[in-house]
């Protein structure tokens, strides 16, 4: 079981979590002047590292804000979590 | 130590107290312990403990245990066991046991009590950490208490330090990412052989700790060679153990095959314990250390570059009678008389809990074994495991002799797989050459003891017979759990109605009152149906659904989702997440809206009510409120920070009794005098505040059915009175009271989808032919993708409905369905659809079905076929809408 630091509450057990997505992946603002394959990206392509990667959680029972935190796809090492807006910290690889 | 009594096989024994039955067993001369599982070859014990992979029994007494080495079940009076032949199964009698789950976060975590693990623990706990030891044995000492020694007792004394928890008879089980590991305590096997009322069986530790120091030690391993298996054959240090420690004096004499000066250390404890030692067989041309030297002085011939060749059987007994000797190429071999053969292949440290969080144990050529690589940021190694064997031994990589094809079929590599030499063989020239292929190949290694004393002499086998080291074909992935466990020992307490968490309606208490079977929805209990008496499912929703159709039903509709939306931005926050428009809706009015992800998809829907002009009630699928609830808060979040709306679930707050049916108006207006019911004064789709048989209220004109009907909303706690207040009140109207069965029903035959059930994720709104839900006014969450090629193409799979051509047939839910005219084909043919919804109507006085085809809108009036279990039913295609079809009855 995983242990996530909620950049809210602190490290909490995982089944307190739902995962969301790949952190950082914005909503095209422009939507009706992209190209269906702009769109498509946003909708369907998501980054799958072998490695750390940013993610975006939500501590649905806990303070159910979501936020962005650093994990290690390998060995689920957690690095930094981040508020939504808060710049993303450096990629602890 | 007490004297007990105990039954095994059906034949009674007598023990002491606390030792393990593999002792009592082999104490009372048997050796011959069971057959094996797969080519009926007798087996003995061979092992001391969990590596055990022949001695397995069944346990009947007290809790029962379905497959367990004798090795590690503690003789106490009155225990009842039997062996098995390689597999167990489970008992069908209830455990009534008690099992307990403890949490503990600590700052290290030791596994194994032996000396190194005692070294690690009193190192840590002097500045100060909290330490926990868990050790699988009864008392701390590892190898120490095999060998029948003390522990010196300035390391004992960690054990009583404040900060520091012992758990003996604990097995760590499993080790996971960021320090999190489970392990097994046995608390009562070992004092009583009957169900224990006060203490629990087993307690499941789960830690979560900074560091964690595997201390683990090492089994010892097996050469390979014909009729390695022969009871009687064993390991050396378990046979030494059995013999010097325990007192088993069924075995007069011996040989001892070795690698390493393990077997001289083991040699001399079988001397010393009066066991005639006829030889030390080592595979080395020479050695030497003070075992060596014990062995010489004894007088005990040495016999250098030689090792077991082959072993022969006692006639009757079946047991070792004599092992034959000879150089390693298996020439010049000559008999040696022996009632116990003692081998000593090597030490294998007991890797396995690092390998379940993915390290690789690396080859130690000077060891001959595998062990664990330097410590990581939270695991390290002492010990054995991490390659400190602690003496001047040097070890042969050595598994085996030279062995001729038809030796080969009886020298067994794993004895639990009943897997041989010869299948090793047979895999390398099949082509593997990794251990990961060779175990699939050859089942070694899969069954329940995981290759303990197997896995490491595989890897040096295929590595021989390559011209490889053994590191070079490939690395042990082993699985947790370490040992066998009971199930209810992971599931604690919660077993039986506590196993998940159970969601109930205020009403609930009536519902099973009236006998309501229970549906599960999500966590929630739905009643499913209402039945008269004896009637079946069938019957009751007949009625059900007539009695909504011509008079009034009544249905707890408590269960839906509902999201409290607030603020002034909260209009403009549902037009961007519904598919419709919400902030032209008038307060006091409610809506239905679809909800898509951003790939256009519908993923949830239901009615949201404006209450103020910044004030909405949102519901939601009864299975997606929480999610729903995620998603808005995800997109509050992330992309829309800026907007002053806050999200707050109060499904549990509001009880909804909804009353449904052409004399659900007259019912209204006697529960609610004040209220005007006319349709003009409250029209569909409105809500009105008024006391329902006196509670305040909102009643809101919703309908599921197509009927008139009205939803009453009551805190939650009056939800059981107003309940009570319809069935007593609507005695005169004929109120009946129905459930989700009937609610499907209903819905369908108006063409009503339920998300989930008509939909997996792949529908438009357009899909299900609802464009009219679709604003074209405005932004939302999806729109964008609904001009996407593959979504805005023509044919897609859209909804329609089925109507057997047989009207008695109800199409089972999920069939698919194929053109007509392949019906005649053979199989297989493409499908162009599948049937989502289907039931027998009361209304339509026949069966009818809804479901997707491709390209279905235009299909209407064609003929399918629906192939389903060896007949095919012929089907009409038509609009997803068979009742009512110019809504004349919603308004009463």
């Amino acid at each position: 079981m995983l242990n996530i630091p909620c950049p809210w509450c602190g490290p909490r057990d995982e089944t307190e979590f739902h995962y969301g997505q790949e952190a950082g992946v914005a909503y095209p603002e422009n939507r009706d002047e992209i190209s269906d394959e702009l769109w498509a990206k946003f909708v369907f392509y998501r980054a799958n590292p072998k490695g750390w990667h940013a993610e975006r959680w939500v501590h649905s029972a806990g303070c159910r804000r979501w936020f962005n935190v650093w994990r290690n796809t390998i060995n689920h090492e957690f690095g930094e979590s981040y508020k939504p807006f808060e710049p993303q910290p450096k990629s602890p690889a | 130590m007490s004297k007990v009594t105990f039954k095994f096989d059906g034949k009674k024994y007598k023990g002491k107290a606390g030792e393990s039955l593999a002792t009592a067993l082999l104490r009372n001369e048997v050796l011959h312990f069971t057959d094996s599982a797969y080519r009926d070859r007798p087996r003995g014990v061979i092992g001391l403990g969990h590596e055990e992979p022949n001695a397995l029994v069944y346990v009947d007494s007290g809790a029962g245990e379905p497959m367990i080495p004798a090795t590690v079940v503690p003789v106490v009076e009155g225990l009842v066991a039997r062996s098995l032949s390689g597999a167990g199964y489970l008992p069908d009698t209830r455990d009534h046991s008690r099992y307990d789950k403890k949490y503990k976060h600590v700052d290290v975590v030791v596994v194994g009590a032996g000396i190194a693990g005692l070294k690690a623990a009193l190192e840590n706990a002097k500045v100060g950490k909290d330490v926990v030891i868990c050790d699988e044995q009864d008392r701390p000492g590892g190898h120490l208490v095999h060998l029948g020694q003390e522990v010196p007792a300035e390391l004992l004394a960690v054990l009583n330090l404040p900060n520091v928890t012992y758990l003996p008879r604990t097995i760590v089980n499993g080790l996971y990412d960021q320090g999190y590991s489970v392990a097994i305590e046995r608390r009562t096997d070992h004092e009583t052989s009957k169900v224990s009322k006060q203490k629990a069986r087993i307690r499941t530790w789960h830690f979560r700790a900074q560091q964690t120091i595997l201390a683990t030690g090492a089994y010892q391993r097996h050469l390979v060679f014909a009729n390695n298996d022969l009871p009687g054959i064993m390991l050396s240090h378990s046979a030494a153990t059995y013999v010097a420690r325990d007192g088993v004096d069924v075995f007069k004499s011996a040989v001892v095959i070795t690698v390493d000066n393990q077997g001289y250390r083991d040699a001399i404890r079988l001397h010393n314990a009066g066991v005639q030692v006829n030889a030390v067989v080592d595979c080395r041309q020479s050695a030497s250390g003070p075992a060596v030297d014990a062995v010489r002085a004894a007088g005990i011939e040495i016999l250098f570059g030689k090792t077991a060749i082959d072993a022969c059987a006692k006639k009757k007994k079946g047991t070792v009678k004599c092992v034959n000797v000879g150089n390693l190429d298996g020439t010049e071999s000559a008999c040696i008389d022996a009632d116990l053969v003692a081998v000593s292949g090597g030490w294998t440290p007991t890797v396995h809990l690092a390998t379940y969080i993915g390290v690789k144990p690396k080859w130690a050529p000077e060891l001959a074994a595998f062990v664990l690589p330097a410590a990581t940021k939270w695991l390290s190694s002492v010990g054995m495991v991490a390659g400190d064997f602690g003496g001047d031994d040097s070890p042969a990589i050595f598994f085996g002799p030279a062995q001729t094809e038809e030796q080969a079929l009886s020298a067994y590599v794993d004895f639990q797989r009943d897997a041989t030499l010869r299948d090793v063989r047979r895999a390398i020239k099949a082509g593997m050459q990794s251990i990961e292929h060779v175990k699939r190949y050859t089942a070694i290694g899969t069954a329940h003891d995981q290759g303990k004393t197997s896995g490491t002499i595989t890897m040096g086998l295929i590595g021989a017979a390559l011209g490889k080291a053994p590191d070079e074909i490939g690395s042990l992935t082993f699985r947790s759990p370490f040992v066998g466990i009971p199930f209810a020992a992971l599931a604690g307490r919660e077993r039986g109605q506590v196993a998940d968490p159970v969601r109930r309606t205020p009403i609930h208490a009536l519902h099973e009152g009236a006998k309501a079977p229970m549906e599960d929805v999500g966590q929630w209990k739905r009643p499913w149906y209402f039945p008269n008496g004896k009637e079946k499912l069938h019957d009751a929703v007949l009625r059900e659904c007539a009695a909504v159709r011509e008079g009034v039903g009544v249905m707890d509709a408590s269960t839906l989702g509902k999201i409290d939306i607030q603020g002034p931005d909260a209009a403009e926050f549902l037009d961007r997440i519904y598919t419709n428009m919400f902030s032209s809706l008038k307060v006091g009015a409610s809506r239905y809206g679809f909800m898509c992800g951003v790939d256009g998809m519908v993923f949830d829907d239901g009615v949201t009510t404006r209450l103020g002009e910044n004030h909405f009630l949102m519901t939601t699928t009864t299975g997606g409120a929480a999610k729903v609830l995620d998603w808005l808060e995800e997109w509050l979040y992330t992309e829309w920070p800026d907007l002053k709306v806050y999200c707050t679930s109060v499904t549990e707050h509001i009880s909804t009794v909804a009353i449904v049916g052409p004399k659900s108006r007259n019912l209204i207006a006697k529960l609610s005098p004040t209220l005007d019911v006319s349709n003009e004064a409250f029209g569909f789709m409105e809500n009105k505040y008024a006391d329902v048989a006196g509670i305040p209220a909102r009643i809101a004109r919703i309908s599921f059915s197509g009927e008139l009907a009205y939803e009453i909303n009551v805190e939650a706690w009056y939800g059981a009175h107003i309940w009570e207040s319809v069935m007593r009140e609507g005695k005169e109207f004929g109120i009946t009271p129905y459930g989700t069965e009937t609610m499907h029903v209903l819905r369908a035959e108006k063409g009503y989808v339920i998300l989930g059930q008509d939909t997996d994720g792949t529908q438009t709104p357009m899909d299900l032919g609802m464009d009219w839900i679709v604003s074209k006014k405005k932004d939302f969450i999806g729109k964008r993708s609904f001009t996407r090629s593959d979504t805005a193409r023509a044919g897609r799979h859209q909804l329609v409905g089925f109507m057997p051509v047989d009207g008695q047939v109800v199409i089972p839910e999920g069939a698919y369905v194929i053109n007509a005219a392949d019906a005649a084909k053979p199989a297989p043919v493409a499908h162009t659809g599948y049937v989502t919804s289907s039931y027998m109507s009361a209304a339509l006085g026949r069966s009818f079905a809804m479901g997707m085809l491709a390209n279905g809108a235009a299909r209407h009036g064609e003929q399918v076929a629906i192939p389903f279990g060896g007949k095919v039913i012929m089907a009409q295609v038509t609009e997803p809408l068979f009742f009512d079809k110019e809504n004349t009855r919603r308004d009463g």
